[in-house]
């Protein structure tokens, strides 16, 4: 645990080395920190726009609104925080823009051809493998339809708090608004995916559940 | 026995509730709520293992070599930039700019009325006011329908907007995209109607689903306080009217911009 806190701040330290020689004007000093950090915006990339180009976008353009913006970044110690923010507000608008343009495209015959599925064809059995895997790519593939009936800001929520562990501050201070408001939106992303999933997660989702333990802990407690 | 509300668990879950004991209390007793949490938890569970895809070691330098030739020179300073010496000079020279073209601008001769001044500027701003004029008048309507909206029946604690909130997501989108046209055509006045119209779109999208009477009071207060349907009816109204008068006639570029400012 220690060991963990000491590399930590070795990484933080070694962050605000490289952002006071970028100020100073050397360009190669950023590259150690597009380095350390692409890994960890690419996964919050990816999972608030849905795909790998747009995340890798949504990479680039967050370390470019860096560079040019470095000399309005306040605290040093949090390079990789402020980062994030910038991917994760870059993301919102790339959703937003994107949720226009599909819109603009999307025609009313395929509109009524989705509503014309019938849920029971994509409902899970309970068969082995290699019906199991299928059922696995299905529920992902119901994963991936959830998420995007979402709002950018209750994707951003989500993304934020359950895969990313943030803090309601943390989100409240990306969607601009209240932590209550924030709060609100984790909540509501939590029940449209719960009804959007639950008949087809099932009981192998429950006993999983069960297997984690009764009483779940509290989510947000790192930053 | 009084159930937890779906709210209540997912606070639980969550971690965000007040009465955090008293929940899981009442769970140890009531074997309803516990299989609801555990459907919640199932689905969450099954969410962890939501893939992404892998990016090798690699990735952090292949970002860097997509980066780097797109840096500028130098990594912007800020704020701090405003004091250089060199940005003083760039602001005089600006501001020259500025007030050589205002003086220009008065001895220059008006053009006259009615004259073939039609551009491809005047055409994308005509565009542009039809477009703007359609989102508020979308946007009234919904804060319309929230100022408005009925009170609870007897019994029901609740009131359901998630139709007003699903539409003011969506109009949230486009009024980002307009904000920023107007503010880059210079229509000041379009763009800050546009920003605190976003502003009061963001609390409603924000906001929960299904409100108490309370807090659909403060919702409407929000809209009150910001004074923004008027702002909205009156902007609507009058790109309306512009809409109107550059269809019968043609009007310099930039001239109904230019009567918004100065309104």
């Amino acid at each position: 645990m220690q060991d963990r806190e000491a590399v930590q701040n070795a990484a933080r330290e070694s962050d605000a080395i490289a952002v006071e020689r970028t100020l100073a004007g050397e360009r190669d000093a950023f590259r150690g920190l597009v380095e350390r950090h692409s890994q960890q915006l690419f996964r919050l990339a990816y999972r608030m726009t849905g795909n790998e180009h747009d995340a890798e976008e949504v990479v680039q353009e967050a370390f470019l609104r860096a560079y040019r913006n470095l000399g309005q970044f306040g605290s040093r110690a949090n390079f990789g925080t402020w980062a994030y923010r910038i991917a994760a507000n870059y993301a919102i608008d790339r959703m937003r823009q994107k949720r226009s343009e599909d819109a603009r495209r999307q025609t009313p015959s395929v509109l009524a051809e989705e509503q014309d599925q019938d849920p029971l064809d994509l409902a899970p059995d309970e068969r082995p493998t290699p019906d199991r895997l299928a059922m696995n790519t299905e529920l992902r593939k119901k994963m991936e339809e959830a998420l995007k009936e979402l709002s950018s800001s209750e994707r951003t929520a989500f993304v934020m708090r359950h895969w990313e562990g943030c803090a309601i501050e943390e989100i409240a201070a990306v969607l601009k608004t209240t932590t209550s408001a924030a709060k609100n939106t984790v909540f509501r992303s939590v029940q449209k995916l719960r009804r959007a999933l639950e008949p087809y997660v099932g009981a192998r989702g429950a006993l999983q559940a069960k297997a984690a333990g009764a009483a779940p802990e509290p989510r947000g407690t790192q930053s | 026995m009084k159930h937890l509300t779906e709210e209540e668990l997912i606070g639980y879950r969550e971690g965000e509730t007040t009465q955090r004991e008293a929940i899981a209390e009442h769970l140890t007793s009531c074997t309803a709520c516990r299989a609801e949490l555990d459907r919640i938890e199932a689905v969450l569970s099954a969410l962890d293992n939501f893939p992404v895809p892998e990016r090798g070691p690699e990735y952090g330098r292949a970002v860097w070599q997509q980066i780097a030739p797109r840096l500028p020179e130098k990594a912007g300073r800020g704020w701090r930039a405003w004091f250089e010496p060199r940005r003083w000079v760039a602001i005089g020279a600006m501001a020259a700019v500025v007030v050589a073209a205002f003086v220009a601008g008065r001895w220059t001769k008006k053009p006259e009325p009615g004259a073939p001044t039609a551009s491809v500027a005047q055409v994308r701003q005509r565009v542009l006011v039809l477009a703007v004029g359609e989102h508020l008048g979308k946007s009234e309507m919904v804060l319309m329908e929230l100022a408005n909206a009925a009170p609870p029946n007897a019994g029901q604690t609740e009131i359901n907007i998630s139709a007003e909130q699903r539409r003011a997501e969506d109009l949230l989108d486009t009024n980002r995209l307009y904000r920023e046209t107007a503010e880059h055509d210079g229509d000041a006045a379009l763009a800050s109607v546009l920003d605190e119209l976003e502003r009061v779109l963001l609390d409603v999208a924000h906001s929960p689903q299904e409100v108490t009477p309370a807090q659909l009071e403060t919702i409407r207060q929000r809209i009150e306080a910001h004074g923004i349907l008027f702002k909205v009816r009156v902007v609507g109204k009058e790109l309306n009217e512009r809409q109107k008068t550059t269809n019968s006639a043609p009007a310099a570029p930039g001239a109904d911009t230019r009567e918004r400012n100065k309104a």
